[in-house]
Order: C-alpha cells, then structure tokens, then sequence
C-alpha cells in the first residue's frame, strides 16, 4: 500500500511539474498581454477616472450620460457593426459551402483569391470604394449611361457605402473559419441523412448547418469585434454622418487633447463589448443544447 | 601663494563659464521643427525652414506630425525633442492654455508689422488663411452664391452641399447666414443662446448637405470631383483644385480670417534659438517667398510692400488688405473658453 501510496504522489509531483512547464511555455504570450494590453487597459481606466493633477472625478462618465450624442455614437457603432457582420455571414456561408465542396487544388486557389484584398493596404481599397461609387463615380456614370437610372444614386458619404466598404474589408475573416470548419463536416452525415429520407433542406437545415455553427459563431464574432473599432473606413465612406466610437476618441484626443474623456469612451466601449461577448456565448450555449436535443 | 582664493575662484568659474558657452553652443547648433509633413511642409521648407537655418548658421532638422496632439504626449512624458512645431491657431491656443507650450517672447520676435489677431502668447503667425464659401461653376455659371445667406438659400441655389463636421468655423457663417453682421457674431456667440441660434440655423440646412467634411484633403477633393456644389472650405485648397481643371471659385467675402502658427513645446531643448528662428522666419522676405508655393497670405504686412509678391497675385491672398476688410477673424478667446460647449452641441445636432 505504501508503495502505492509513493506512486500516486509520484504522479501528483509529476503533474504539478507539467503544470508548471506548461505555464512556462505560455509565459511569454501572457507577459506580451500583460505588458501591451493589461497594462495600458488599466492606464486608460486611470485617465478616465482622474484629471490631470490626479484629482478622481466622474466628469468624463458623466458627460457619456449627459450629451445624447454619445448614447447615438456608440448605438451607431454597434449597428453598423452587426449589419456588416450580418451581410458577411449571408455572403461568406454560401462562399465558404462552394469552397469546400471543390477539390483541394481549387478549394487553394479559391482562399488565394479570398485573402487577395489583404495584399492592399486597408486605407487604399477604402478610397478604391470612393472612386467608384461617388456621385460621379464609375458605378453611377456607368449605370446612368446604361439607363438604369437617371438620377445618381447615393452609394457613398453615407451608412451604404461605408457597409460597402466594410464588408468588402471584413469578408475573408469569415469566409476562413467557415470553410475550415465545413471541411471538417463528414459528408456521409448528410448522404444519411438524404437515405432516412431527408430532403436536401432538411438536410442543410438539421445537419450541415448545426455542424458550421462552431465556424460560423467563431468568424461572426471576430468581424463583429473587428467592426467595432472601425475608423478610417467610416470616415471615408460615411460622409460624416457615420459617426462611430473610434472617431470620437481621435477627435477628443486629436481636438481636444481630452485624454480622459477618450480613456472614458475607450473604457465604455470595452465594457459593452466584454457585456456583449457573454450574452453571446450564453446564447451559443443555448442553442448547442438545443442542437443536442435533435 | 600668488593667486589667492577669489582669483581661484574667478577662474575656475571662467573656465566653467567657457565650458559651458561651448556646450551651450555645441547643443544649439541643431534645431528641430515639425509640421504636418506633405506639399505643405515641403514649401515650408524651402521658403522659411532651410532659408533661415542658413541665415542664422544653424543645423535644422526636420521631422513630421499629425498635430499638436503629439507634441503635448511628448510634454506630458517630459520627453521633448522638438523645438518648434508648427500647428493650426485654434489647438495652439488650447495647447498654450493648458501649460503645454512655452511663451513667446514678443521682444524678439518682432510682430509690430503683422495682421492684427494673427499672434498670440504661445504662437506666432505664419500664413494666413480662410475659410471659404466655394462652389462649382458648372452648377452655378453666371449667378453663383454670394453670401453666407446664399448658402443657405436651397431654393435660389439648389444643390448639394458640405460642411464641416467639427464645430471650428462652423457656427459664424450660421449666424451671419441668420442676419447677425459680421462684427457681432461673437457677441452674439457669447451671449446665452448663441450657440443654440447658430445650431438651429445649421439644423435648417442639414437635410441639404450630403458630406460633412473633416479635412482639408476631402472638402478639396468633393469639389474636384463634382461630389456637392457648395462648401466650406481652406481657400488655399480650392485655388490647387481651380489650378488642376477644376469647376471651383470662391469669395473672400464674410469669410473667416484664420492663420497657421508657430510654437514652441514647454521643455523645448533649444527654447532660446527656437525664439530666434521664429523671429527670422517672421520676417517679410520668408513670408513673401512662402506666398509662391501656396495661395496663403503673409501675416506679416510688410511683405506686401517689399514688392516680392507680384501685385495681381497678391490681390488672392487671404491677407491683402483689400481681403482682410471682407472677412471676419476667428476669435481665439472665445474658442478657448466655448469650444467643447460648442462641440458638444453640435454633435448632438449632427449625431440626431
């Protein structure tokens, strides 16, 4: 019994040992977030919390509350955050499922082609977009020439151009988890579920969909996050009537040389996202029992 | 012993004194000024910077900025490396009243012939510029806007217009749009429900401007492509735009008289010299060469008189007296005191 008794605290000493080598593999990783993103998070919190002479006030919240600009700022944000999630997931999943019924070879070919616009920098392709869709650009002179409409279309300097430009930006982040995901589907699942006399609907609906899920939620959510910290894009294609968080807090800190009032901004925006991203996943959860009860 | 301990003393302090001198002048050789980089920069190089550093047998050198922004972080972190920077009038002025720059000293730079309003405690003038009432010829050929009531006349001069989308300069062409003459604007800005006046006036107009402009570049390019009809904007960047084929004119008249600057950051290494080198580059000659890269007017009048600026051309600039007397100068007190009240107002206009 005794020698038992060795063996287990043997492998108790063993595992602690491998706990701790394991965390000093993950030391640097966490020492990079401590350093770039900890420290600086807290340093933001700081600002907004105290003026420059260190005296605590709650002046910066408080004018979050008190000027209704704000409230719509960070409402504009979010929204135009879910619609270009929600246009790239209604235009990446069909992509995604065309992309992993191909060959290997062209399934490579195709993500080539997906990760192109990466090869541009992002400040380029938005003011491509202006080219194009302006008053005067190449899509109305084009269209009005073709009669298909006679008056220019706005297209651009307003909440349409700037979900242009953002879906075209926020695209391949959620094409890639898609198709990984999907790849990894077992086809059979779904030739068995045509045999049990499923119809091709069915099929999509009650197998393949909740199997993509996972590449789904995991590519909406890194657009979406993505999304809220838009600048140039929105500035460019939005016509100023496209107010998002990010702009704001250049203009306090560009402007204003508010530190704190930026910090506050910063601070709020985060902790909505953080209060966001736990619904979420409380929701994702849901929906997995709900997929386990099938 | 022949020297005795204060001739000790004085000497020792001679030679302190002499080492010191030379690292003094050792240290000051070298200067360093920021702009906003781009063909701005680039003309003020040639027409001020490399002039003056020559003159005054000096090393310059140059670095760029996004704005005063970035010099206040470097305050802030007591981590100054420039001496000079240049920067808009109104976030000097804010700068300077935060305790962020150094105080020019008006004995040295010599600002008895200058522009009235374009210096201040912490920012000495260096162009002057306006903002403008543009429009497209092609829109407007022979009856084209010519006041600020013009602008906001959608059914005598329909089209597209922009704005723009910080308060700085956005507020009195609203109020004189609604009546106020231009020597009251201020006065009425001061007053309780200034701002809301001005505010309500941008509010008639908003269903009409279809771009609320945030830089210089854009309100340029929105004329030059045809995007609006009307706008406001920096006079210097229309006449870039007129000069490459565009369908663009603009009036001086009730326009708002603004100048760009030159400060000096609080901790600046080289504050003394920077003194100096503001002071040769106020002077007339520099102003009037700096005229022929871009259609800014000299803050110092008298580069108008030296007869370096070609007369015709000279009747362009913002700062020709002909020009002053049409316009109206930005206020920068009122700025310092009202701004963020003003800009918060009218973002919640903008943001409803």
């Amino acid at each position: 019994m005794s020698l038992g008794d060795g063996h287990a605290a043997a492998l108790r000493r063993d595992r602690t040992i491998e706990r701790w080598l394991m965390l000093s593999l993950a030391a640097p990783a966490l020492l990079l977030v401590f350093v770039c993103l900890i420290v600086p998070v807290g340093w933001l919190f700081y600002l907004s919390f105290f003026t420059d002479g260190g005296v605590a006030t709650l002046h910066n919240y408080r004018n979050l509350v008190e000027q209704p600009s704000y409230a719509r700022i960070f409402w504009t944000t979010f929204k135009v955050s879910a619609l270009t999630t929600a246009i790239c997931a209604v235009l990446g999943y069909p992509l995604a499922y065309f992309m992993s019924q191909l060959s290997a070879r062209a399934a490579n070919l195709c993500i080539i082609l997906v990760l192109l616009p990466f090869w541009t920098s992002l400040l380029v392709r938005t003011y491509a977009w202006l080219v194009l869709l302006q008053r005067t650009g190449l899509i109305n002179t084009w269209g009005m020439q073709l009669g298909l409409w006679s008056e220019p279309l706005a297209l651009v300097n307003n909440m349409t151009g700037t979900l242009i430009g953002m879906v075209h930006i926020m695209l391949p982040f959620i094409v890639l988890p898609l198709y990984g995901s999907m790849r990894t589907i077992d086809r059979t699942l779904v030739q068995a579920a045509a045999n049990l006399g499923a119809s091709p609907v069915q099929s999509f609906v009650r197998v393949f969909l909740p199997l993509s899920l996972p590449g789904l939620t995991a590519g909406a959510l890194v657009v979406f996050i993505l999304c809220l910290g838009f600048y140039i894009t929105p500035e460019v294609l939005g016509g100023g009537r496209v107010t998002m968080v990010s702009s704001r807090i250049a203009t306090d800190i560009d402007t204003f040389l508010n530190w704190g009032s930026a910090s506050a901004l910063g601070a709020v925006l985060l902790l909505l996202t953080l209060i966001l991203l736990w619904v979420a996943s409380r929701l994702a959860k849901g929906l997995s029992l709900v997929g386990a009860g099938h | 012993m022949t020297i005795n301990r204060s001739q000790l003393a004085i000497a020792s302090l001679a030679i302190f004194a002499a080492v010191g001198l030379v690292g003094a002048t050792a240290g000051a050789q070298e200067l360093t000024v920021v702009s906003f980089g781009g063909s701005y920069q680039e003309a003020q190089s040639k027409a001020l910077f490399q002039p003056a550093a020559k003159a005054l047998g000096i090393k310059l050198k140059e670095e760029t900025y996004t704005g005063i922004s970035d010099a206040v972080v470097k305050v802030k972190a007591g981590a100054v490396t420039w001496d000079v920077v240049a920067s808009g009038s109104g976030s000097a002025a804010r700068a300077g009243a935060a305790g962020y720059l150094e105080k020019l000293d008006y004995n040295v730079i010599d600002r008895s012939t200058f522009v009235p309003n374009t210096a201040q405690d912490y920012c000495v003038g260096g162009d002057v510029f306006s903002t403008v009432m543009a429009w497209n010829t092609k829109t407007y050929d022979d009856n084209h806007p010519k006041s600020w009531a013009d602008f906001w006349d959608v059914k005598k001069f329909p089209g597209k217009r922009s704005y723009r989308k910080g308060v700085a300069g956005a507020l009195e062409p609203a109020l004189m749009a609604d009546g106020v003459p231009a020597g009251k604007v201020y006065e009425v800005l001061s007053a309780p429900g200034g701002i809301e006046r001005a505010i309500k006036k941008i509010k008639e107009l908003k269903p009409h401007i279809s771009v609320w402009w945030t830089s210089g570049a854009q309100h340029a390019q929105l004329m030059k492509d045809g995007e609006v009809d009307m706008i406001t904007g920096w006079n210097g960047r229309f006449d870039v735009v007129a000069k490459d084929g565009g369908k663009v004119a603009y009036t001086f008249n009730q326009a708002l008289l603004d100048y760009d600057c030159y400060a000096i950051p609080k901790g600046a290494p080289h504050k003394d010299l920077a003194m100096k080198f503001l002071s040769e580059i106020s002077k007339p000659q520099y102003q009037a060469e700096f005229t022929k890269y871009i259609t800014y007017g000299p803050t110092n009048k008298k580069a108008y008189e030296i007869g370096a600026i070609d007369a015709t051309y000279a009747k362009k600039l913002p700062s020709h007296p002909d020009n002053v007397k049409e316009q109206l100068s930005i206020d920068l007190d009122w700025y310092i005191k009202n701004e963020e009240k003003a800009a918060a107002a009218y973002q919640n206009m903008l943001t409803e």
